[in-house]
């Protein structure tokens, strides 16, 4: 698809030399001096475009060449106003002229130079007076006329109102609504375009107009939309088609630039008496007594109505099934939009959205139109006191849990939760512990929705599920695992010979493993932190390591973490942070075996380990068996090296008297006595086969802790200086067994060394080793100790003015 | 509203970085966003001009992304078509969307739709309220008038040498980044008036 042939021409026009380039320009300019352009011009016209737009960097026209090419914009071949508008929006406008159309001329402003003038407009003053005249033309336009003369000012109108609302004036919105009413409501109901009912021999005078039709073939008995057909249209049939493309857009604006006394208060409960006057007037025949406004509000409210209707015909063509789906999607936003205007057309509308539920509801293929639905219980669900279970279900239920892999049902639906999040949680208490469905949607896709779950994770975190939630994280990938063989399963026979992921299928499939896969597929948090036989899953799962869509999901869940521990102090008391250590200390063993997965999330354990402790350095007392437990598997040096040394160093720092008065001699003795079996384990012979030496952080660390702990019961000191004396002596003697690089092993003994001189004097290495917390936690002007010496300080420089 | 339409590639190019992507068209809709904002206000047409194409090459980048782990994610051969085959081109084409979070690199969020036929991405930048549906049918229609009327399934460079094909094809089918509502009369009315134009 993409050839040498492309690069090199792009490689060309970029590169083209500038005596080349103003041959070019001054060889257009002659050809343009002809009356007929032919085939020539067209093809250096393309070529210029080409040049022009191969390179980010702007060139400059000769002017010559720029006036003839603007006079092109309105010559009578389309393919010169094509070539011209596109070869202009490239290139800057001549300093000092803008394409000034006035009012002449505005009704022959064709597509494209319209578009030029939009793309070169400098400044909201410019979109302003571009708008004053398309809507003048609009008004004063005559009724003939090519048909698609007219059919790009409401495009270009929705533009302007994107990016400048503002430019339209109270009677312009005025002039535009009762337009838009005529065109959407009034529009022929006959066929255009000649078609006649006749027959063969039927002559012109026979002809008789012909009705619209529905798109399953009947006669249409009602006004014109979208979903009508004919054999031609007439030019207020295309109108209709125009204004409700824009017609949302339209309201939306409308709504936020529209003055005080039409913006209606929603959570005003007192609307309800006016309502029932309004069930009661708000029918079609009075509606011609409403200001312009609320009858566009009517109408567009009708027209809904109506496509919701027509939705419901079997259209004969796919094209026309798809769009009969789009239609409903706009139709209900549409609704939803009038009635957050005008709430009492909630009731009206209530009737319509809750039957449209019904038919949908069971039928997956119309998951996306159920969103939109969704939105309008959640916006008026509670005003109407209709019972919404039933949407949350489908929406939080069935959507994640059986369409994960509709990349746009997981975009919109994941967008839907991130816009309504507040609302959510105040209203959808099965929300927070929807976690296991709702992460189906990133196991499977994780590049894609990664960055929603990154604004949507801090709200699924609560302290009644934060420990099945970091369970879950963890095992993501086995997740992502299990719902490629859970598509898989419903693809391929049963018995398929040879091919990939076979053991993992066989598994998944098999009957005594069924509940381990069940757990991961579950919809909703509750029913257990995690299973028992998680290693079992790991080692059934082991092939999927290297699915390119796991191996994806892996790589995300670090950052999820940070989130989750992030959020988790916010939200935690001491006791479920004291469990989530115990969690993290577990699962760092218990994690399904994918490259540098393993490793990342050690990695964010140890960081979060330290953060917990910080906080609350009780815990280190409080979890002192595990930790401790932990720390005296000489195994955890070399398979969780980064973990190990976080562990022990906490335990160094933070198992003390002043961190909690629960700490005990005893309590220290056997920290510092398990501490030291390891490190006389692992500095005394060569590691065991298979591992790597033990890192020198890990033994530095093990020193420096029990050094600390050392110097709060003194009469450890002995033991400590005495092995840091022998590991003197046998380094002197050359190299060491269990580290290979005499650099690393230099900086452990001059780190034993310093220890070693630091607890000759016990009372100074408790101060260093301990600091008391009026040192770690320094007050500055509270401090009595620190305060007078600022005081003078500051007055000081006060009186002393340099 | 649609902000900008783009083909760009997603297979290597020997001359660009991997990861990059070359931008074989694109037409942006509407005015210059930075016209309008306080920040950009202070920058000549021609930075502006810089800026909008550094803003489609993110895009176009993005989406290369996208697409390259999308296709890696589901271990799908891809199927080399030929001219004469856009139907089963643009079956076999990967889908999907990207969130584009406000400031990179639209100073509002913009959800970017994209549809990979095999060396090439076709991306459709829309403002996220809007009809994604619509705007994945309309972009799916495009695509296939794309492949259809330049040929894009040959080894030819007709993306590039008739761009106004795809100027007219966007005038009738999204106009001004217009998503229309059409049903297949109104879009086989529009379709013979491209047809007549890309006769010429």
């Amino acid at each position: 698809m993409y050839s040498h042939g492309s690069e090199s021409l792009i490689k060309q026009a970029r590169e083209i030399q500038e005596s080349e380039l103003q041959k070019f320009y001054s060889r257009l300019v002659k050809q343009l001096q002809v009356k007929e352009l032919g085939h020539e011009t067209v093809d250096s016209l393309q070529r210029l475009h080409l040049i022009l737009s191969a390179t980010k960097y702007t060139r400059t026209l000769p002017s010559e060449l720029q006036k003839r090419l603007s006079s092109l914009l309105s010559s009578p071949s389309e393919q010169l106003q094509v070539l011209s508008s596109a070869v202009l929006r490239e290139t800057l406008p001549l300093s000092g002229q803008e394409l000034n159309y006035n009012q002449d001329n505005i009704s022959q402003l064709n597509s494209h130079a319209a578009a030029l003038l939009l793309s070169q407009t400098g400044s909201r003053a410019d979109l302003s007076s571009l708008c004053a005249q398309l809507l003048r033309s609009l008004e004063s336009r005559p009724s003939e006329g090519p048909s698609h003369s007219l059919t790009h000012t409401l495009p270009i109108l929705n533009t302007i109102l994107t990016h400048s609302p503002e430019c339209l004036t109270e009677d312009h919105m005025t002039l535009l609504s009762k337009k838009l009413v005529d065109w959407l409501r009034y529009a022929s109901i006959t066929q255009g375009g000649g078609a006649s009912s006749g027959g063969f021999f039927t002559g012109p005078r026979s002809r008789q107009p012909v009705p619209i039709a529905e798109l399953d073939g009947t006669v249409s008995g009602d006004f014109f939309t979208v979903l009508c057909v004919g054999q031609g249209f007439t030019e207020d049939q295309w109108m209709n088609v125009y204004s409700f493309s824009m017609l949302r857009h339209w309201l939306l604006t409308y709504h936020s630039v529209s003055n005080g006394n039409t913006a209606v208060d929603s959570d005003d409960r007192s609307e309800v008496d006016g309502s029932v006057v309004s069930m009661v007037s708000a029918t079609s025949s009075s509606s011609r007594l409403l200001p312009p406004k609320e009858r566009l509000r009517e109408k567009a409210f009708q027209y809904c109505q109506r496509l919701i209707e027509q939705s419901d015909r079997k259209a004969h063509k796919r094209t026309d099934t798809e769009l009969q789906k789009a239609c409903l999607v706009e139709a209900v936003c549409i609704l939803d939009c009038v009635c957050v205007e005008d709430t009492s057309l909630v009731y009206r509308a209530f009737p319509c959205i809750k039957a449209l539920f019904g038919r949908l509801s069971s039928d997956l293929s119309f998951a996306r139109v159920m969103l939109p639905l969704a939105q309008f219980y959640l916006n008026h669900g509670e005003m109407a006191a209709v019972d919404c279970e039933c949407v949350w279900k489908l929406v939080i239920g069935r959507f994640p849990a059986e369409l994960f892999n509709d990349p746009f049902l997981a975009h919109e639906l994941l967008r839907f939760l991130r816009l309504n999040l507040e609302s959510l949680q105040l209203r959808v208490p099965q929300y927070t512990r929807s976690f296991p469905n709702l992460l189906k949607l990133l196991a499977w896709d994780s590049p894609a929705v990664v960055d929603d779950f990154v604004d949507l994770l801090p709200s699924l975190v609560t302290a009644g599920t934060a420990v099945e939630l970091l369970h879950t994280l963890l095992d993501l990938p086995c997740l992502s695992a299990t719902l490629v063989l859970q598509l898989r399963s419903t693809c391929l026979p049963i018995s398929e010979p040879g091919g990939r992921g076979l053991l993992s299928l066989d598994a998944f499939r098999s009957p005594s493993y069924r509940g381990l896969f069940l757990f991961l597929l579950r919809g909703e948090a509750g029913s257990g932190d995690t299973i028992d036989r998680l290693s079992t899953l790991h080692e059934l799962l082991a092939e999927a390591a290297d699915w390119p869509r796991v191996i994806q999901c892996s790589q995300t869940v670090p950052v999820l973490l940070h989130i989750f521990f992030n959020k988790v102090i916010m939200v935690a008391d001491k006791k479920l942070l004291a469990h989530l250590i115990l969690v993290q200390l577990e699962r760092s063993s218990l994690l399904l075996n994918i490259p540098n997965y393993i490793k990342e999330i050690h990695r964010v354990f140890s960081c979060h380990l330290l953060r917990l402790c910080e906080l609350h350095p009780s815990l280190v007392v409080d979890q002192s068996h595990e930790l401790l437990e932990f720390a005296g598997t000489t195994a955890n040096v070399y398979s969780k090296e980064e973990i190990y040394t976080h562990v022990v160093w906490v335990l160094g720092e933070y198992l003390s008297v002043s961190c909690d008065s629960r700490c005990s001699v005893k309590l220290i003795t056997s920290c510092f006595e398990a501490l030291e079996a390891v490190l006389f384990e692992i500095t005394s012979s060569a590691p065991p086969p298979g591992a790597g030496h033990p890192a020198p952080r890990v033994v530095t660390t093990l020193m420096s802790a029990l050094a600390k702990l050392a110097s709060r019961s003194h009469d450890l000191i002995p033991r400590v200086s005495l092995f840091l004396s022998k590991l003197r002596t046998v380094a002197r003697g050359g190299s060491v067994a269990w580290c290979s690089n005499e650099e690393d092993l230099v900086a452990i003994v001059t780190r034993g060394e310093e220890l070693w001189s630091l607890l000759k004097a016990p009372g100074v290495a408790q101060s260093v080793l301990t600091p008391p917390l009026h040192v770690t936690t320094p007050q500055w002007h509270r401090d009595t100790n620190v305060a007078m010496p600022l005081r003078l300080r500051a007055l000081t420089s006060l009186t002393h003015s340099q | 509203m649609v902000r900008c339409f783009l083909i760009h590639t997603v297979c290597p190019v020997s001359a660009l970085g991997s990861g990059e992507s070359r931008v074989l068209y694109s037409r942006v809709f509407g005015p210059d966003e930075g016209v309008l904002s306080a920040q950009q206000r202070e920058l000549n047409p021609e930075e502006r001009r810089l800026l909008q194409e550094e803003k489609l090459a993110v895009v176009a980048r993005q989406v290369r992304s996208a697409v390259s782990l999308t296709r890696e994610a589901s271990g799908r051969l891809l199927v080399e078509t030929v001219p004469g085959e856009e139907a089963l081109a643009l079956q076999e084409a990967d889908s999907g969307v990207v969130r584009l979070r406000a400031g990179d690199p639209f100073s509002e969020e913009m959800s970017a739709l994209w549809l990979g036929v095999q060396s090439l991405g076709f991306a459709l930048v829309c403002e996220p309220h809007e009809n994604l549906l619509l705007a994945e049918v309309t972009l799916r229609n495009l695509t296939r008038h794309c492949l259809e009327h330049l040929h894009m399934l040959g080894q030819g460079s007709e993306v590039l040498l008739k761009s106004n094909r795809i100027d007219v094809l966007l005038s009738r089918l999204l106009p001004h980044g217009q998503l229309l509502f059409l049903n297949h009369r109104f879009a086989q009315s529009l379709e013979k008036e491209v047809a007549v134009y890309m006769a010429k």
